[in-house]
C-alpha cells in the first residue's frame, strides 16, 4: 500500500455556503464537476481484491466503475453501477458510505478513502437522460415484459423500487401499489429536499416506468387491495416493502400539547405536502421560534435543519448521550452544526410544559452523565439525581424512531411476525410465512438504511425471478 | 382511476353536500365506520371524510361534507362529471357490529351522514336501531328519510324547537335510556361537544358507548401521528386504531384543543381562497 504521505487528499465536495443554505431548501451538496470526478477516481488503487464492493449491501462493482470514471468513460461507469443498483443517484446522496464501501476501502485506515458515494452520484447525475433499457440490458429495447408472470410490490420505498428494477430487467411485469399519492416512500416524505431533491426520486421512478413498471397510487395494501386479492388477480408473487412508519412517542406528560410533533408528521407536512410553500400549497407547517428536536439520528438532523430553514431563531437537538454516540451520519451532523443547529447533550426529557391554552412553552429535562458501556457498546446514560431544568421552546419534534406500520399486518394475520411486530422473513430470501410472499426493508429489519432496504429487495427479487422463470 | 363524481346533491345549500363518487375498489371493500382521504389539486391538502354509504354493484361511495375551509370549499366547486384527484381508502377500522339487541345511534350535524352508515350496519346484523338526530333547526337536519327507511325509530331534536324535541339530542337520549333498560350499545357521531355530551349522558347507565373521532389527519395510514388521541390514558392513532373509540375513555378536551392547532393558518388559507374565487 502507498505510504500515508503520498496519498492525495479527497477532492472536496462543492457545497452551498452554510449561511445561505440555512435559508433555502435547495440541495446542500452541489456535486463534482467532470474534472473533479476524474481526479478523485484517479486516486483509486484498483486493488486486486477490492474490499469496497463487499462493504456495499447491493455489491456495486466500485472498482470497475471508478476505473471507468478515471478515464472519463462515464457511460461505462453508469452501466456498471446500474447493473446492481437501481437507484444510484439516491444512494450517492444518502448512503452512509463511511460505514459501507468507503469504510471498507483499503485507503480508509489512512483517513482518505476514495469518495465512492460522490463518484456514484456524479455518474448517475450525468446519465439521467440515458435510455433506461440500454443502460441495464445493453440492448436498445426494453425486454418484452411477461404479463403472465406479473409480480406485485406493496409500498414504493427503495426496497420495492429495487424489486421492480431487477425484475423488469428480466422481463417480469411489476405493479407497485402505494398508499400515498406520491411514490418513493421515505425518500419522498421523509428525507428533505435539501439533501435529496425530489426531482431525483422522480427521475429514478420515471426510469422504472419506461422499463414497463406500473405504479398505482392511493392503494392501501390490506385495505384497498389485500394479498389474497393480488393472487386472485393473477399476481404470481408479492413483495411487501411497506416500511416502518409508525412514529414512537415518549409517553411523558404534556405530549399532546399543541407544538409537539412527531418527526414524521413534521417532515411529511414539509416534504410530501410541500408545506414550506404554504399558502401556495394548502398544508400548514408548525413554525417555532425556539425548536427542540429529540433524537440523534439522521431523522433528527433532518428535522432540525428543516426547522432552521422554516425560520426558527434557535434549534436545539436534545440527546441523552453525547455528540460522539449520535447515530447520525457524521456528514449530516457536521452540516447541521455548520448551519447553526445547537446541541443539548446529556439531557433526557421528563415532561412537556404548556400554558393554559394548551400550547407548548418548554421542556423539563433531566441532566445525564455517561456511565459504563452497555450491550450495544455505547456508554449508558445515567441520571444525575436532582439536576433538572427547563428549556423554553415553542415547538418540539420527536425523532425517536419508528415501529412497524400496522395496516397491512392487521389485515393479514397469517403473516408471521417477530416478537417486535416486524415481518418474519427468511434471512436469505425474504420469503414470509405465506408462500410466494416476500418482505424486505424497514418492515423486516426496523428502521435501517436506504441501501439495506435495496439489498433486501434485490435478494428477494433474485429468488422471485429464479422461481418464475423456472430456473430453480 | 378517475374517481369521477357521479352525482352531487346540495343538502343544505352552500354548506353541506352529498357526493356519489365512482370508486369501485373502495366500494367493494368499505365497511361501516371506514373513511377515505382525498386530495383535490397538486397543491392540495389531504382531508379525511367518512364513507357515508356504498353501492358495490354500481362501484360508488357516498360522502357528505360540510364546507368549513379551503379544501371543502374547493370540493363544493366541483360538479357532476368532474374527477377527484386522489381518493384513498377505505381507511380506519370498521365499526364492530355485534348483535346486542337495541342500538341507539346519535348523530349531529354532518355526523348524521357518518352515523347513517354505522346504523345501517347495525340494522344488517339484526339489531334494533333507534336513531336520534339533531340540528340547530329543521332545515339543517340531514338524512331523516334515509334513516327512517331502515331504523326502527327515528327521534329528532332541534335547538330552536322547529321540529321534534326542542333541545339537545342528549336529552332525548337520556329519556330513552331511562325508559329502556335493554339498550346494548350507543353510538355517537357529530361535533366534539356533542360526542362528549353523549358520553356523559350514557356514563351513569353504564352502556357501551362508541364515538367516531375526527382529529386532524395527514396521511391517514398510521405514519405521521397527527391524529393521536388519548383514550384511557394511552396514546392511540385515530386513523389506524380508530376512528371509533370507547366514549367513556376519550380525552375530549385534548381532542378539541388539538383540532385548533392550525386555526390561524387555515383561516388565512381560506380567506386567500375566497378572495380569489369569490
Ligand atoms: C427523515 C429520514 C431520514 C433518513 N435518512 C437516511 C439516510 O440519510 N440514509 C439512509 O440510508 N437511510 C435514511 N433513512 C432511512 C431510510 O429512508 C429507510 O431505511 C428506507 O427508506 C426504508 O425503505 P423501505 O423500502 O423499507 O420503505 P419506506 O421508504 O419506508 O417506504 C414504504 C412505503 O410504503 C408505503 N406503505 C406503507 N403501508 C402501506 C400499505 N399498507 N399499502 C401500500 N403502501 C404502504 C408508505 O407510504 C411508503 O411510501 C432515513 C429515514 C427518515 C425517516
Ligand atoms: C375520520 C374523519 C372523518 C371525517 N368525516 C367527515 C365527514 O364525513 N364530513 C365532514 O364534513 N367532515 C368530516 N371530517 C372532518 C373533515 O376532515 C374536515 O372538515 C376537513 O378536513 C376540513 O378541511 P378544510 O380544508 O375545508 O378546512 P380547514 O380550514 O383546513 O379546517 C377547518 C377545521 O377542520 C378541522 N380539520 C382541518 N384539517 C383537518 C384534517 N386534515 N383532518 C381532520 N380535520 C381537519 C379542524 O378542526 C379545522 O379547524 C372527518 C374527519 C375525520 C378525522
Ligand atoms: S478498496 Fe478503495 S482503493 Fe481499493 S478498489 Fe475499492 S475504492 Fe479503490
Ligand atoms: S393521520 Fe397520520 S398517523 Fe393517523
Amino acid at each position: 500500500m502507498a505510504k500515508k504521505s503520498k496519498i492525495r487528499p479527497r477532492v472536496d465536495m462543492p457545497m452551498q455556503d452554510p449561511t445561505v443554505r440555512c435559508t433555502n431548501f435547495r440541495e446542500v451538496a452541489l456535486g463534482y464537476s467532470r474534472e473533479q470526478a476524474m481526479l478523485e477516481a484517479s486516486r483509486c488503487l484498483q486493488c486486486k481484491t477490492p474490499t469496497c464492493q463487499s462493504g456495499c449491501p447491493v455489491e456495486v462493482d466500485c472498482k470497475g466503475f471508478i476505473r471507468a470514471v478515471a478515464r472519463g468513460d462515464i457511460e461505462t461507469a453508469y452501466g456498471i453501477i446500474k447493473e446492481t443498483n437501481s437507484l444510484p443517484a439516491v444512494c450517492g446522496r444518502v448512503c452512509p458510505q463511511e460505514n459501507q464501501c468507503e469504510g471498507h476501502c483499503k485507503l480508509a485506515p489512512t483517513g482518505k478513502p476514495i469518495a465512492i458515494g460522490r463518484l456514484e452520484r456524479f455518474v448517475s447525475d450525468s446519465y439521467y437522460a440515458k435510455n433506461p433499457c440500454d443502460a441495464i440490458t445493453g440492448r436498445d429495447d426494453c425486454p418484452m415484459l411477461r404479463e403472465d408472470l406479473k409480480v406485485a410490490a406493496i409500498g414504493s420505498g427503495p426496497s420495492s423500487l429495487t424489486v421492480a428494477g431487477y425484475l423488469a430487467a428480466r422481463g417480469i411485469k411489476v405493479t407497485v401499489f402505494e398508499a400515498l399519492h406520491e411514490l418513493g416512500g421515505v425518500l419522498t416524505y421523509g428525507i428533505p429536499e435539501f439533501r435529496l431533491p425530489k426531482s431525483i426520486v422522480h427521475t429514478e421512478v420515471e426510469f422504472l416506468k419506461k422499463q414497463g413498471v406500473e405504479f398505482l397510487t392511493n392503494q392501501v395494501g390490506g385495505m384497498t387491495v389485500t394479498i389474497d386479492d393480488l393472487f386472485a388477480q393473477g399476481y404470481k408473487a408479492v413483495f411487501i416493502g411497506v416500511g416502518a412508519g409508525l412514529p414512537k412517542f415518549l409517553n411523558i406528560p404534556g405530549e399532546s400539547l399543541i407544538g409537539v410533533y412527531s418527526a414524521n408528521e413534521f417532515l411529511t407536512r414539509v416534504n410530501l405536502m410541500k408545506g414550506y410553500r404554504f399558502p401556495e400549497y394548502d398544508t400548514p407547517v408548525p413554525l417555532g421560534k425556539h425548536v427542540a428536536v429529540f433524537g440523534g439520528g439522521n431523522v433528527a438532523m433532518d428535522a432540525a435543519r428543516t426547522a432552521l430553514r422554516l425560520g426558527a431563531e434557535k434549534v436545539s437537538i436534545v440527546y441523552r448521550r453525547t455528540k460522539n454516540e449520535m447515530p447520525a451520519r457524521r456528514e449530516e451532523l457536521e452540516h447541521a452544526l455548520e448551519e447553526g443547529v445547537c446541541l443539548e447533550c446529556l439531557a433526557q426529557p421528563l415532561a412537556f410544559e404548556g400554558d393554559d391554552a394548551g400550547n407548548l412553552t418548554g421542556i423539563r429535562l433531566q441532566r445525564m452523565e455517561l456511565g459504563e458501556p452497555d450491550e450495544s457498546g455505547r456508554c449508558r446514560p445515567c441520571c444525575i439525581e436532582g439536576e433538572t431544568y427547563v428549556l423554553p421552546v415553542d415547538l418540539a419534534v420527536l425523532a425517536l424512531g419508528t415501529g412497524p406500520n400496522p395496516v397491512l399486518l392487521n389485515a393479514t394475520p397469517e403473516l408471521k411476525q417477530t416478537k417486535w411486530g416486524y415481518i418474519d422473513g427468511d434471512d436469505q430470501t425474504g420469503e414470509t410465512s405465506i408462500p410466494m410472499v416476500f418482505a424486505g426493508g424497514d418492515i423486516v429489519t426496523g428502521s435501517a438504511t436506504v441501501v439495506m432496504a435495496m439489498g433486501a429487495g434485490r435478494r428477494a427479487a433474485k429468488v422471485i425471478a429464479r422461481r418464475l422463470l423456472g430456473e430453480e | 382511476m378517475p374517481n369521477t363524481i357521479v352525482k352531487k346533491k346540495g343538502l343544505i345549500p352552500g354548506r353541506v353536500s352529498e357526493m356519489i363518487i365512482s370508486a369501485p375498489e373502495i366500494a367493494t371493500k368499505a365497511r361501516p365506520g371506514n373513511f377515505v382521504v382525498l386530495r383535490l389539486s397538486p397543491q392540495g391538502e389531504r382531508i379525511p371524510l367518512t364513507i357515508a354509504d356504498t353501492d358495490p354493484q354500481a362501484g360508488t361511495i357516498t360522502i357528505v361534507y360540510m364546507v368549513l375551509g379551503k379544501t371543502t370549499a374547493m370540493l363544493e366547486k366541483l360538479v357532476q362529471g368532474d374527477d377527484i384527484l386522489d381518493v384513498c381508502g377505505p381507511l380506519g377500522k370498521p365499526t364492530r357490529l355485534d348483535k346486542v339487541g337495541t342500538v341507539i345511534c346519535v348523530g349531529g350535524g354532518t355526523g348524521i351522514a357518518a352515523m347513517h352508515h354505522i346504523a345501517k350496519g347495525h340494522h344488517r346484523v339484526g339489531n334494533r336501531v333507534v336513531a336520534i338526530i339533531g340540528a340547530r333547526s329543521k332545515d339543517l337536519l340531514l338524512f331523516e328519510k334515509e334513516l327512517a327507511s331502515f331504523c326502527d325509530e327515528v327521534l329528532v331534536a332541534t335547538d330552536d324547537g322547529s321540529y321534534g324535541h326542542k333541545g339537545f339530542v342528549t336529552e332525548v337520549l337520556a329519556k330513552r335510556l331511562a325508559q329502556d333498560a335493554h339498550v346494548g350499545e350507543v353510538v355517537g357521531v357529530g361535533p366534539v361537544p356533542m360526542m362528549r355530551a353523549v358520553a356523559e349522558t350514557t356514563r351513569p347507565f353504564k352502556v357501551r358507548t362508541i364515538v367516531s373521532l375526527n382529529p386532524i389527519m395527514v396521511d391517514g395510514i398510521g405514519m405521521c401521528g397527527a391524529c393521536r388521541v388519548t383514550v384511557g390514558g394511552k396514546t392511540r392513532f385515530a386513523c389506524v386504531d380508530g376512528p371509533e373509540f370507547d366514549a367513556h375513555s376519550v380525552d375530549f378536551d385534548e381532542l378539541m384543543r388539538r383540532l385548533g392547532s392550525f386555526r390561524e393558518q387555515e383561516q388565512a388559507s381560506y380567506n386567500t381562497y375566497c378572495e380569489c374565487h369569490g
